[in-house]
């Protein structure tokens, strides 16, 4: 990508021609409105950013909020294809990537896979990885963790790893 | 002075390198790597939401140090300059890397922000301020930006008009790898633009000849080519020129205008033979090419200069069919984006989930709106003002489902309340009288524990006895003061008995004092553990019946406010992207009138062509000559 762009960098720096007064009427009028567009992507954001407050709040209230995120272990090479998690034997979700999603995973970001309430205690979450391996062979791989929820939000960080890594398997993280 | 927008692309390229974060195995805070996630897939609304209110959060914090963002905290002050970059959102992304500039912070992370300020300023057509930012690097540069600022202060040399300056940089970037091609050509370019007209030929040469298997860089060496076989043209050197267009790859971006001037610069040396080659090669490739339609005039032309005017006259027929059907595709594009089509077509889901969405435009089905604009469509200006349209785009989507989701909002506070609020009265009542109990058995804890913390100091036994015990003792009291009034010849009797008695219950409860202080603080122990499950109970209660209450409680404020917000961003985009669509049709129009024009003028030189060669091909016939 950085090439790509490096290429239509060097392209121009041999193709550029004065622009004419009507270029530059044009020019003047599209970074006029790119300043306006700016303005409003900030005044959306800070909406969203309410907007969230209020969801989380409204939604996935501090005592029963419960989130589960999903992360692959560093230079893991399993190619993920779903992650299904199971709250106290109830299906929570089960999620299927796409390419991006994992090599966004790959590179080190987190996904937030769910999102959801449980009552304060003793529960059990069961975390099911399906994939392929680096040299082509199925990969599916299944565990289950005790965790309590107390009072505050819940966060449980899952980190997914194939056979071959040093810690091979699935690890559940408290954050 | 050229525009540094020009040079815009670059600095984007430059970004995304540096914005590279570290890995999982690294990461501390949940927040911060789901803000990457997003990123790494090119949602930036997304991300910067997530960081904005990480961040907020953070500096809100009495004790930011202990929060787990603190590891990550410089990435993630970057991290948000290079989202809103990447978002195009150069104006707050410029101030966020001025804070950190600003900021009492070390040098190294002084030196990191000054190089993102400066490609901010360079990306926003303002090369002073970029140099400006750059001139704050001092000490010492992490190796991994190094050559990048380099090339970029190259790059703003060459935007302030200071190409001898930018030629000095270059210079020392030419054995950088990650700039192989890029710092060859960029210095041909220099010294063309410094006068050093020999030189920059001597390095265009150089460029065009790198070896690689990169695709982006055998692209760059194309353009090297390219341009050394301009001016090689230009300066008469056919020879040389016809060896550097040679070297274009036959499918790189390139190869068209490649192959066209190939054939010219055989014509300009007067092998009109050898021009049939590329010539013939090009009038295959797609007609919508400027370089395929020009060569559909120029093979015609070189035949007819070969003297084989009945070929001439037959492919100058061709090029005059192949005009008019090109004139009726861009008169199609025009209405097309005049009917709104191109817009649609712009914002198709499958061309937005492709990075090279405007090279698949043309092979898109029903998009004929896009077959003249895929070089328009690719330079930066047009880029800018369609990426804002697609983000408008998004804009509007999000603010429309928001909108939607405040019903959604209502309805759920409406059926919490009606749920809540008819049982509160009676489990506030039964807790009441709950409440009113377990405070007294917590006084009377408390009473007890005073007791025992009493003996410790003051030995009572009396206070140990068990009711059985107390029940004696106190019927011992009451006959011994019977006995006081009593008379009578066994009164003595009664009397020894009673302290006989006295002295039994005395001597158990002195003697098993000690035994009896232990159980008894064991006994409160347990006592206390059960206090507190029923503090924990109870507080749970507390906190439950609070919860209930806020699951509907003090939202309508909120909504209220937030929904008109909503409803005021939702008409200002849809402005916007009236007038951005307006601009992006008006600027395509124009494009295409351009295209027109030129076609235009290929009919008219084709129609004259035609009746000449085939007035010149009747002439040959007449004189005998050979057809």
């Amino acid at each position: 990508m950085r090439k790509h762009l490096l290429v239509v960098m060097s392209a121009l720096l041999c193709l550029c021609v004065r622009p004419s007064p009507a270029d530059e009427s044009a020019r003047a009028q599209m970074k006029g409105l790119d300043e306006q567009v700016q303005e409003v992507k900030s005044d959306v954001l800070n909406i969203a950013a309410e907007l969230n407050q209020l969801e989380e709040k409204l939604l996935y209230p501090s005592d029963t909020h419960l989130a589960v995120f999903v992360s692959l272990a560093h230079g893991e090479t399993l190619r993920l294809d779903a992650v299904q998690v199971q709250i106290d034997g109830q299906l929570a979700t089960h999620y299927i990537y796409s390419f991006k999603e994992v090599d966004a995973l790959r590179r080190g970001g987190v996904q937030r896979i769910y999102s959801g309430n449980i009552a304060t205690g003793a529960h059990e979450i069961a975390v099911s990885v399906t994939g392929k391996l680096a040299n082509g062979k199925d990969y599916t791989q299944t565990e289950h963790f005790p965790f309590t929820k107390e009072i505050k939000p819940k966060l449980i960080g899952v980190t997914l790893a194939g056979p071959d890594a040093p810690q091979p398997g699935i690890h559940l993280g408290d954050w | 002075m050229r525009r540094a927008s020009q040079w815009l692309s670059m600095g984007v390229a430059l970004a995304a390198i540096a914005a590279r974060p570290s890995m999982a195995d690294d990461l501390r805070d949940l927040y911060f790597g789901e803000a990457l996630y997003d990123a790494y897939q090119g949602q930036y609304f997304d991300a910067l939401e997530r960081l904005d209110a990480e961040l907020a959060q953070h500096r809100h914090l009495d004790e930011p140090e202990l929060d787990s963002l603190q590891h990550h905290i410089r990435q993630a002050d970057f991290s948000v300059g290079d989202f809103e970059l990447r978002y195009r959102m150069h104006l707050r992304a410029g101030r966020a890397i001025k804070q950190v500039l600003d900021a009492d912070v070390e040098q190294p992370v002084k030196n990191e922000a000054a190089y993102r300020l400066a490609r901010i300023e360079f990306q926003n057509d303002q090369p002073e301020d970029a140099l400006q930012a750059l001139e704050r690097i001092q000490g010492t540069v992490p190796d991994n930006i190094k050559d990048d600022i380099e090339f970029l202060r190259a790059n703003v040399y060459l935007a302030l008009g200071r190409p001898a300056d930018a030629v000095e940089v270059l210079r020392r970037l030419q054995t950088a790898q990650s700039l192989k091609g890029f710092a060859a050509y960029n210095l041909g370019i220099a010294l063309l633009q410094a006068d050093h007209t020999s030189e920059a030929l001597r390095q265009l040469d150089k460029a065009g000849q790198i070896e690689t298997r990169e695709t982006a860089t055998a692209a760059i060496r194309d353009k090297s080519n390219m341009v050394l076989g301009s001016v090689m043209l230009r300066t008469e050197d056919y020879a040389h020129a016809q060896l550097a267009f040679d070297r274009v790859r036959l499918e790189g971006p390139y190869s068209n205008r490649a192959l066209l001037s190939t054939g010219w610069a055989e014509v300009s040396a007067r092998d009109y033979q050898k021009a049939l080659v590329p010539w013939g090669m090009l009038i295959q490739r797609d007609g919508t090419d400027a370089a395929v339609q020009e060569a559909k005039l120029a093979l015609p032309f070189a035949y007819s200069k070969l003297r084989v005017y009945g070929r001439a006259a037959l492919l100058y027929g061709q090029a005059l069919d192949s005009f008019n059907k090109e004139l009726e595709k861009v008169d199609a594009s025009t209405r097309s984006i005049r009917a709104g089509n191109f817009l649609k077509a712009l914002v198709r889901e499958e061309i937005r989930q492709d990075n090279l969405w405007v090279v698949r435009l043309r092979t898109l089905p029903d998009t004929p709106e896009t077959f003249y604009l895929t070089e328009l469509m690719a330079s930066n200006d047009f880029q800018t003002a369609l990426q804002n349209y697609l983000d408008l785009e998004d804009l509007h989507r999000r603010l429309i489902a928001w909108q939607g989701g405040f019903g959604a909002y209502e309805d759920l506070i409406h059926l919490r309340r009606a749920n809540y609020q008819p049982l509160l009265p009676q489990v506030d009542a039964r807790f009441r009288e709950l409440d009113a109990q377990m405070r007294l058995r917590v006084e009377q804890r408390d009473l007890l524990q005073k007791r025992l913390q009493d003996i410790l100091t003051a030995p009572r036994p009396q206070l140990l006895a068990t009711a059985d015990e107390r029940v004696a003792l106190e019927r011992l009291l009451k006959i011994d003061a019977a006995l006081r009034h009593a008379s009578g010849a066994e009164r003595a009797t009664w009397q020894a008995r009673m302290q006989h008695l006295q002295g039994v219950l005395a001597w158990r409860l002195y003697t098993e004092y000690p035994e009896r202080l232990t159980q008894a603080h064991k006994d409160l122990h347990v006592l206390n553990e059960d206090v507190r499950t029923l503090q924990e109970q109870y507080t749970a209660f507390v906190r439950a019946r609070q919860a209930a209450v806020h699951s509907y409680e003090g939202y309508d404020q909120s909504i209220s406010r937030l929904r008109t917000r909503v409803g005021e961003a939702l008409e200002h985009v849809d402005t916007l992207l009236a007038r951005q669509g307006h601009v992006i049709e008006a600027v395509a129009i124009d494009e295409l009138n351009t295209r027109r024009k030129r076609l235009e003028a290929y009919q008219v030189q084709a129609r004259y062509a035609v009746a000449d060669s085939y007035d010149r091909e009747l002439k040959e016939h007449a004189s005998g000559g050979t057809p």
